[in-house]
């Protein structure tokens, strides 16, 4: 069973109704048992960074520990900016350190947020990608974005004047910048892999 | 590239789909989470639910349709609709929506958006401005509350900029003379915005022909079109728009 993190926090809602429509189990949870017991993490995120990271509380100690011995996570928009070592959004936050790299605002000189569908260049070979092909739609709603500093975690990147990185994956660890859940069809390809991902580790 | 946005907006009252002219008169279009649905299918890109009653009895109502909009539409919703406190805002993120829009209660109490950017990011807050034209002004336009029905004396292109300063990350900006009309969009007004501000602008009022998103997005430097009489009677689907936008070299996600 997938656990989508639970912290008082937009769209974590949209996230495990995704899952559930796809035919998987999904729980919302903020309960250290369940989330220890679950085969794969969700950790979505609608909020500002420091809001988000102060909700999680302990529970970002948890989610770190077990992503670290293994178990798959995915983060969404802030839940994957918090992936990161810290970000600059209304003052100075400590994020989950998982992924090397700061979340900053986007460069100046073009319509900010980054808010809309934009067509994401995706990793080959990926498992979070799999039967999506080259490129595809992904729905975008941020005004910060990570600078990730670990070259080898980037695997799709979107063109918004420069080159953004749309996703990450460090192992176990992946990231999205974009919502799958609100994606159409392709995003909730993601999520199915992602469950899949999440399938094969459990068993 | 960043494609540009088709956004259906579904006025609802009383769980119906509604739309009027200029706010009046209004039809009843269907039921808000099928017509969401089904818009999803045709490829919007994003959809709008108005409560246009924004009584207390209604805000329950939306809540619960939102849940049941998000457990079936898997785009990105705004919901709008007498929003007055970031608690109303947080329910409805909470269950499922994308953005919210305020209108006049953040022209009553602009330290709204500041407060709903900082716990929810800017891209969540969206300013929907009722704008019309003042013969006073000389045709510049002023912003309308209570939905259109009292002007202020409040210049539209300095509030969209003033809201974006607070903390909005977007706008949705109504022309209050072509709404309804079928008469094609402001795009001076749209223009004279999107000029003003560097968060997106969603256009909305008086879409009538296919031209007219094009005109919008063209002359009017909108990033999103928002409509309403035209999908919801059945004169376009969602995809002629799509592909009419894409074949005149608009980026589009199709």
């Amino acid at each position: 069973m997938i656990v989508v993190i639970d912290y008082n926090v937009g769209n974590v809602r949209s996230v495990c109704g995704a899952f559930r429509h796809l035919g998987y189990q999904a729980e919302l949870s903020c309960d250290p048992k369940v989330v220890e017991g679950a085969w794969g993490l969700v950790l979505p995120g609608v909020a500002a960074f420091g809001y988000a990271i102060n909700a999680l509380g302990p529970l970002a100690g948890l989610i770190k520990e077990l992503a670290q011995a293994g178990k798959p996570l995915l983060g969404i928009c802030v839940g994957y900016q918090m992936l990161f070592d810290k970000s600059c959004e209304y003052g100075q936050h400590e994020g989950l350190g998982l992924i090397s790299g700061q979340v900053v605002p986007i460069p100046p000189g073009r319509v900010i947020p980054h808010m809309g569908w934009n067509m994401v260049r995706l990793g080959e070979d990926m498992d979070l990608f799999a039967r999506l092909g080259k490129e595809r739609h992904f729905y975008f709603a941020h005004s910060y974005c990570a600078k990730v500093s670990d070259d080898q975690a980037r695997i799709a990147y979107t063109d918004y004047g420069f080159d953004l990185v749309a996703s990450v994956q460090k192992g176990n660890i992946y990231g999205v910048q974009f919502h799958p859940e609100k994606s159409g069809n392709h995003g909730l390809e993601v999520l199915r892999n992602f469950h899949e991902i999440c399938r094969k580790a459990g068993t | 590239m960043l494609t540009r946005r088709i956004i259906p907006c579904l006025d609802v009252k009383d769980n119906r789909v509604v739309k009027g002219v200029n706010f009046l008169n209004l039809r009843d279009a269907g039921d808000p989470v099928e017509l969401g649905a089904r818009y999803s299918d045709e490829g919007a890109d994003e959809l709008v639910f108005l409560d246009i009653t924004a009584t207390i009895r209604s805000r329950k109502t939306i809540v619960e349709l939102v849940e049941k909009v998000a457990e079936n539409v898997f785009i990105p919703f705004t919901v709008g609709g007498g929003i007055g406190t970031v608690e109303q805002m947080d329910s409805l993120l909470r269950s499922g929506a994308e953005k919210v829009s305020v209108n006049t209660a953040a022209v009553e109490n602009p330290d709204l958006l500041a407060e709903a950017a900082k716990r929810f990011g800017n891209q969540c807050v969206v300013l929907a401005i009722d704008a019309r034209r003042s013969k006073a002004r000389r045709g510049k336009w002023i912003v309308t509350v209570k939905a259109g029905t009292e002007p202020t004396d409040i210049d539209a292109v300095e509030w969209a900029a003033r809201g974006e300063e607070l903390g909005a990350g977007e706008i949705l900006l109504t022309s209050m003379d072509a709404d309804g009309t079928k008469a094609g969009y402001d795009n001076e007004l749209n223009k004279a915005i999107t000029d003003a501000v560097n968060i997106p602008v969603i256009a909305s009022g008086g879409a009538g022909k296919l031209e007219h998103l094009y005109d919008a997005i063209v002359d009017g430097h909108a990033d999103a079109v928002l409509m309403a009489s035209i999908t919801h009677f059945g004169n376009y689907n969602i995809r002629q728009m799509k592909e009419y936008l894409r074949d005149r070299g608009i980026p589009m996600n199709l």
